[in-house]
């Protein structure tokens, strides 16, 4: 566990150096958290939405709004969308970071004396996963304390603030998110484990958001909505993939294929 | 301290390293020579636990690769072809790093001690991308022996760098033999390793000799003494070309090169002869081989296929 750490905290310290990094991990947070309290506040002194509901919001959507006024559903509908921001952080950060970590050490050759050291594989990668993951899972958890908080002082319905912060949502933000955050970091470990570029490494790996993409355009086009059962799917089918890519990557991450294929 | 028995690794259809045997003795510095492709960085790299064989095996201090692992990587240390320094961090938190993988017990104590012993210790706080190849190689090297390893394997470690770094490296692998350390040191530069290795083994993907530098001249070059003569004489040769011991004369440039299997018996009947032909002798030397005519002529032999046997040019390794 130690090594682990010890592995964390020297990426975290070169990794932060590249300011694109940096400003993945501190901006898009920043933005993705304040869209939605921006939507929250925006629609909250439009006054009345009633007019926006009957002819905009999905039949099916309504359904879920419950004992909401038109009003609060128009609301708790337009923000739900930008929701799903909070499960795109968990995603996109760790991308980053773990491209940047893994072809890093394969442009700059730095892991072989790593690997010359008693440390085992298992604890280098769990220490470069981790390293990726944490800082992604964090602040998308930081930023949705803060849309909570920041929600309870702008929005003019608690009714809308109780559903946006509901079990629902808490668990798509602190189970999904995660399993999200390791689904994001496997597939950059298997891209970096092939491509040389940093760049090339992160496009590729963004290529993991494309389901969540779906998730969210299939939402706005009112073909599914969000619910407690879709979030539960998502857990279920999200942890069987992480085994199957954990195990696919930690295959690719092997001693003699770093240092062997590798170029 | 380090026997390998017919070590050998293939990646796909191509066979790296083909059936190496060989034993290196403690505190021993053993040179490593090979061209580019030979195997030679696969070879360390089996030897530091970072690949398995194929087949065949090794014990580096007594410990077996590929079931000892672990203990060898704590008890070896490596320098690798390219430095490989986290370029964003000081020299002192890339030792620091290190130091806290090998599990070291006083980290800044060893970290300063090495710092200090290769001269970056004033500037222990920039970050290695700022510095020249020669202080990003002492710092590898620092990095190297930061857990004071029994044997030492170095890659190159003089390779791209300035003449006077080269030379401060050099001095510092001397002192490292001077300390008991066996060291197993892969190098382009023959001069290198026939300043420094106790012996040398040819290799180019498998052993094409093995011994001491001046066992190898002897053993691949029959031993020439050279006469400077104030004038050469077609007589004097006749008369040399007629001792029963003489292998065989040629006269270059001035000179007498006369090749025979005793010189230190010998010589002086040879310089007898000539003095009683009228030679006036000025000089008498034995003609030196270099270690890149030997390096030279046995990967020549071994690319002509004119090599014999299963090591190549018939020299058993020791």
């Amino acid at each position: 566990m130690d090594k682990i750490w010890v592995i964390m905290r020297k990426e975290w310290s070169e990794v932060f150096k590249n300011r694109f990094v940096f400003f993945t991990v501190a901006f898009l947070p920043l933005v993705l958290t304040a869209l939605p309290l921006i939507m929250l506040y925006a629609t909250g002194s439009s006054g009345d939405l009633s007019g926006l509901s009957a002819t905009d919001i999905p039949g099916r959507f309504t359904v879920l709004c419950g004992e909401m006024s038109e009003g609060e559903c128009a609301q708790y509908f337009l923000v739900s969308q930008f929701m799903l921001f909070f499960m795109l952080m968990p995603l996109m950060i760790p991308v980053t970071i773990a491209s940047y970590s893994i072809v890093g050490e394969k442009t700059t050759r730095t892991l072989e004396p790593v690997l010359a050291t008693p440390v085992t594989t298992l604890e280098l990668l769990a220490g470069k996963a981790l390293a990726a993951a944490i800082p992604g899972v964090g602040v998308t958890w930081i930023g949705f304390i803060v849309f909570a908080f920041g929600a309870r002082l702008i929005a003019t319905s608690p009714v809308v603030v109780a559903r946006l912060t509901n079990p629902l949502w808490l668990m798509a933000i602190f189970v999904v998110g995660p399993l999200l955050a390791v689904a994001s970091v496997s597939v950059a470990v298997m891209v970096s484990s092939r491509a040389n570029d940093p760049r090339v490494a992160e496009q590729l790996s963004m290529l993991v958001i494309l389901p969540l993409l779906a998730v969210f355009f299939g939402q706005i086009a009112g073909f599914f909505f969000i619910n407690e059962r879709l979030i539960l799917w998502m857990a279920v089918v999200l942890a069987v993939i992480d085994v199957g890519l954990l195990a696919f990557a930690t295959q690719l991450f092997q001693r003699e294929t770093i240092l062997t294929r590798w170029k | 301290m380090i026997e390998t028995e017919n070590l050998t690794k293939r990646f796909g259809d191509i066979l790296a390293v083909d059936r190496l045997t060989l034993k290196v003795e403690a505190g021993e510095v053993f040179g490593f020579l090979g061209p580019n492709g030979a195997g030679k960085t696969t070879t360390i790299r089996m030897l530091t636990a970072l690949i398995s064989p194929t087949s065949g095996g090794a014990t580096v201090l007594d410990w077996e690769i590929g079931r000892e692992d672990g203990q060898i990587r704590r008890r070896v240390g490596i320098l690798t072809e390219s430095p490989g320094l986290y370029d964003g961090l000081s020299a002192e938190r890339n030792l620091a790093f290190f130091a806290r993988l090998y599990e070291i017990e006083d980290i800044a104590g060893q970290v300063e001690r090495y710092l200090r012993m290769l001269g970056l210790w004033d500037r222990r706080s920039e970050a290695a991308g700022t510095f020249s190849k020669g202080m990003r190689q002492k710092l590898a090297i620092a990095r190297a022996l930061l857990h004071e390893p029994q044997v030492l394997f170095l890659d190159e470690p003089t390779s791209a760098l300035d003449p006077e770094a080269a030379h401060m490296v050099r001095e510092f692998i001397a002192g490292l033999k001077h300390e008991g350390r066996t060291i197993f040191l892969c190098t382009h530069n023959l001069d290198e390793a026939d300043r420094l290795c106790d012996r040398i083994a040819v290799f180019n993907t498998r052993l094409l000799a093995l011994d001491t530098p001046t066992d190898l001249r002897r053993q691949l070059y029959q031993r020439t003494v050279v006469f400077h003569l104030n004038r050469v004489d077609p007589r004097f040769v006749e008369r040399v070309r007629g001792l029963p011991f003489i292998r065989t004369v040629r006269e270059t440039e001035g000179k007498l090169l006369v090749a025979l299997d005793d010189p230190e018996g010998n010589n002086p009947t040879i310089v007898r002869t000539l003095v009683e032909a009228g030679a006036d002798i000025q000089f008498v030397g034995e003609l030196r081989r270099s270690l890149e005519d030997i390096y030279l002529k046995l990967i020549k032999e071994e690319g002509t296929g004119s090599g014999s046997g299963d090591q190549g040019s018939g020299f058993a390794p020791t």
